[in-house]
């Protein structure tokens, strides 16, 4: 009896989750449309194994559970087919199905333990009873393919045991086969090859990177916002079908495995953002609906349940809250750590810059800021021609002095009008003086860079920021350009070469590390013994994957570096990034005392930082706490008269160039 | 008839509500934008009538910055019942001439029963006139320093009027009436790219029968120079009472002193004026006068 049956079950699976797959694909399509390159397909399963895994990874225990679940399962089922399905009962291939169906077996019982006491990060729901459907399939289809090796009676063809049997192997059929194409928990795998082969940012996997070996950290191979398109009918995101249908894909092939809500620093401070709800909330606006049936954690202080929306219908409010998507910092944390390479602030990103750019509906003090940035090129309003006030008595080189070029131009950011950055910008120019490094400024003809514009949704502002800049930039000669500001290394760096600005630009970390190398500046031995710790900025390390130079730089003061444990590519933000500090969404905590409590657990007494942001969020808070230092203020503290090669007295030296 | 509408005290109303704008300069950069006066006279134009607001600038067409700085205004037009784009009707003008004419010619073609606008300009001559000029051109009412409009029907509009130190004045004006709104007024909302882009700018040329010059002749022989900020005067108050301080501190310069005149000819009325702004040595004593001091 199960002979016949078998092959209608597994064919009938097969038709309806094809036809709800066809459907799913229909639901992506509602996107705006680029042309389906269906070649793409075949990068599916080197990214799958490779780039995909490389993440998994993180968490070994998981990696391993998936593998074989996973794995198990996609040979279970191609045997099945071949053997149940169209009848080649083979013992051999039976034998296999056994294996495969026993390895997804074991895969599934640390499923299941793992889901006794699931931790907060994981949604319940469908997916707590995907841990049991996988028990029903590989069970059912062990146990219905002992027959074919012989073990068991062949008797088990009827009776009652063999109708227990397929009813519970079409549980398991109805979870593995029919609920993927028609939205269950497996889904995932279904959306997710697809999100792999058909990637907004083919620069994150190996296969379109040309040095492969260059970092294991894949995530700030491709960083850059994208521009948009100001002539466009509407500006950014308004409703769910606004978002490029690769986007949305994206969006589906989410696991609710929490990992983004675990690092995002706004839901930790209890601000109402948690980057997988919103992802999820993506799909409910996908495929219309409320977001009652989410059962993992909501955004702090926002109920579950209470929303909904369509795929025409617009996001905010009904679908999600505008403090949702202004609480992000745009750290990249989770883009970072998600198994999916989902892309979380593209996402946030287009949605502000429809409230910016067609509602008009900034906060306020974000509003205020761009306003500023119109009039005067910088956020705070303040005079332009002021930004150079704090080096009146460093007689700073001027790069329209010098139209035979220089080596270093010096991008002071907004920092310059910051007095606390200030201090580290003397100290820069003195590190540079004892280095001999031929340097020179834009002065006054400088403006801001427009990261913050950008982030903040306006990307009309930043647009014309970028072409101003690059305008200025073009006009002089130099080789390379130096910033002590993270925001503008990424933006010159990254985001003004689709705008035709093709810069070297180095942060100042990596030229100081440089200026070490080349053995250009000395330092003394720290006096006392110190633990010092290093706080990576999200937009040079994660952004850009800078994570080595400022540890040398360390290394050269002779400090011991007590790592936090949440460092290198798992920073936690300082909170300052993308606008935050500005919209000043409230929540619980403030995500700088979170961060500061991340230092005191290293014992360290001095944190080094390297962005102003940074120095400046986490001055912010409250004594006592550890010293706040930029590594341009520790090395210039320690720096010591006489380099070898360039004799550099002091830092009032001028004629440095030649 | 239009419908009621339950909405706000001010909706479905038979004003035909005008915003005049002007070029703004920025008070750092210089460089030209929103007007901040006239801003919140959009924004209150906004709250009275919606998307139905006109808006209007006599200027000159050829001045390559004018549509960004008028885009500024245009890009209000969003967070309204209706999702319409603004309007602005721009009367082509060159420098030396007069704008009031032109303003007063399309306010009374285009009907317009409330006029709002900004108290001054913050370039050009910015002598806050225009108001007054236009009122008496067209026979209308005028209120300035307004700082909102309370209630609004199709023949009178109830507004506030600041007054030092955070008073209010309420004013009952019969319509149509220029309205000249003060900083105190509600903030304007921000700009946004998007609709500033879609709004429209219509040239609005035939207003005055070919020929007819409107040379500003006022101003021909004028001596123009910087404005400079005035010194605040500093008044110690050696009052042991905190209000008293407090309020002496708050006080706007033309809060105390002076004097309430009334029942004077216009002649003496003039001649008193002349008197104080002598005193204040804000216009020089010479003249024709025999004493120079200069
Ligand atoms: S968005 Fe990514 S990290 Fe977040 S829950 Fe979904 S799959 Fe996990
Ligand atoms: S970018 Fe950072 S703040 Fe924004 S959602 Fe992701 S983790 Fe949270």
């Amino acid at each position: 009896m199960l002979q016949t049956l078998l092959p209608i079950l597994i064919f009938a699976a097969l038709a309806l989750g094809a036809v709800g797959a066809f459907r799913r694909i229909r639901l992506w399509r509602q996107g705006q449309r680029t042309p389906m390159v269906w070649r793409r397909l075949v990068l599916m399963p080197k990214r799958y194994l490779n780039d995909l895994h490389h993440v998994v990874a993180r968490d070994k225990a998981i990696a391993h559970t998936h593998v074989a679940t996973a794995g198990g399962y996609v040979a279970a089922m191609a045997l099945a087919l071949v053997v149940h399905g169209f009848g080649w009962r083979n013992p051999m291939l039976g034998g296999l199905l056994l294996a495969a169906s026993l390895v997804m077996f074991i895969g599934t019982i640390a499923v299941n333990l793992r889901r006794v006491n699931p931790p907060p990060k994981l949604s319940k729901g469908p997916w707590q009873r995907l841990s049991k459907s996988l028990i029903a399939y590989s069970v059912s289809m062990f146990l219905i393919s002992l027959p074919l090796v012989g073990v068991a009676p062949t008797a088990l063809g009827g009776g009652v045991l063999a109708i227990v049997l397929a009813a519970v192997l079409v549980w398991g059929l109805l979870e593995m086969v029919v609920g993927m194409g028609w939205g269950g928990p497996m889904k995932h795998a279904f959306a997710g090859s697809f999100h792999l082969a058909f990637h907004r940012r083919p620069e994150r996997f190996d296969d379109n990177h040309a040095d492969v070996g260059h970092d294991v950290h894949r995530g700030s191979r491709s960083t850059a916002l994208f521009p948009l398109d100001l002539t466009a009918k509407t500006l950014g995101v308004e409703k769910p079908a606004d978002f490029q249908w690769e986007q949305l894909l994206g969006f589906d092939a989410c696991v609710q495995c929490g990992r983004c809500q675990n690092v995002c620093p706004a839901y930790a401070a209890g601000q109402p953002l948690n980057p997988k709800k919103l992802i999820q909330d993506m799909i409910v606006g996908m495929a219309g609906g409320s977001d009652a049936r989410y059962a993992g954690s909501g955004y702090p202080g926002i109920d579950v349940g209470k929303h909904h929306g369509g795929p025409s219908e617009p996001i905010v409010p009904q679908l999600v809250e505008a403090q949702t998507l202004w609480a992000c910092t745009t750290c990249r944390a989770c883009v970072e750590e998600c198994p999916m390479m989902i892309e979380h602030v593209d996402a946030i990103v287009d949605m502000r810059r429809f409230i910016t750019l067609e509602k008009g509906e900034t906060p306020e003090k974000g509003a205020a800021a761009l306003d500023n940035l119109i009039a005067t090129d910088n956020p705070g309003g303040l005079d332009n021609a002021s930004r150079l006030d704090w080096a009146a008595d460093l007689e700073m080189p001027r790069i329209k002095d010098r139209p035979e070029g220089v080596d270093v131009l010096l991008w002071l950011g907004d920092g310059a009008f910051d007095m606390r950055n200030q201090r580290t910008l003397r100290s820069l120019v003195k590190i540079l003086r004892a280095g001999g490094v031929d340097f020179a400024v834009l002065g006054d003809e400088e403006r801001d860079s427009g990261d913050v514009a950008r982030r903040l949704g306006d990307e009309a502002t930043f647009q014309r920021l970028a072409e101003r800049n690059i305008a200025t930039l073009a006009r002089y000669r130099f080789a390379r350009i130096v910033t002590a500001d993270p925001h503008s290394f990424h933006v010159l760096g990254r985001e003004y070469s689709a705008f035709g600005g093709d810069y070297r630009v180095l942060h100042h970390s990596t030229f100081i590390a440089e200026l070490f190398d080349g053995g250009r500046i000395n330092v003394a031995a720290p006096t006392q013994p110190e633990t010092v710790t290093y706080h990576d900025p999200c937009y040079l390390g994660r952004y850009n994957g800078e994570f080595a130079a400022p540890r040398q730089v360390l290394a050269a003061l002779g400090l011991e570096v007590a790592e936090m444990e949440r460092s290198g590519y798992r920073s936690r933000c300082c909170g300052g990034g993308g606008g935050a500090a500005l919209s000043d969404v409230p929540g619980r905590a403030r995500i700088p005392d979170m961060r500061m409590e991340d230092v005191r657990t290293t014992g360290a007494t001095t944190v080094a930082v390297a962005c102003p942001q940074c120095t400046a969020m986490l001055e912010g808070v409250v004594e006592p706490r550890p010293r706040i230092r930029d590594l341009a203020e520790m090395v210039a503290d320690a720096l010591v008269a006489t380099a070898p090669a360039a004799p550099a007295s002091s830092s009032t030296r001028e004629e440095e160039p030649a | 008839m239009p419908q009621p509408d339950a909405k706000g005290p001010s909706s479905q109303i038979e004003v035909k509500a005008v915003a005049l704008v002007s070029s703004g300069r920025h008070p750092v950069s210089g460089r030209p934008g929103r007007a901040r006066e006239d801003a919140r006279a959009v924004e209150m134009g906004l709250m009275l009538a919606g998307a139905d607001l006109s808006l209007v600038h006599a200027g000159d067409p050829e001045d390559a910055l004018l549509r960004e700085c008028l885009e500024g205004y245009l890009g209000m037009f969003h967070g309204l019942d209706d999702s319409r784009d603004g309007t602005l009707s721009l009367l082509p003008m060159g420098a030396e001439e007069d704008a009031v004419p032109l303003l007063a010619a399309w306010l009374e073609r285009t009907g317009a029963t409330i006029t709002l606008t900004g108290q001054r300009a913050e370039c050009g001559e910015g002598s806050g006139m225009v108001g007054y000029l236009l009122a008496e051109q067209l026979g209308w009412a005028i209120a300035t320093g307004v700082a909102a409009i309370e209630r609004c029907d199709a023949q009178s509009v109830t507004v506030l009027q600041a007054l030092p130190q955070g008073q209010r004045r309420r004013l009952e004006i019969q319509l149509p009436c220029v309205i000249a709104v003060d900083s105190v007024a509600e903030a304007p909302r921000q700009s946004a790219f998007g609709p500033a882009r879609r709004g429209r700018i219509e040239t609005v040329d035939d207003l005055l029968p070919a020929g007819e010059a409107c040379l500003d002749v006022a101003n021909v022989d004028w001596q123009w120079q910087p404005a400079r900020a005035r010194p605040k005067r500093l008044k110690v108050v050696k009052s042991t009472n905190a209000r008293d301080r407090f309020k002496a501190a708050a006080a706007k310069s033309s809060a105390s002193g002076g004097q309430v005149l009334t029942d004077l000819s216009p002649e003496e009325a003039a001649e008193k004026l002349i008197d104080y702004l002598r005193a204040e040595k804000i216009i020089a004593d010479s003249g024709q006068s025999s004493a120079p001091d200069t």
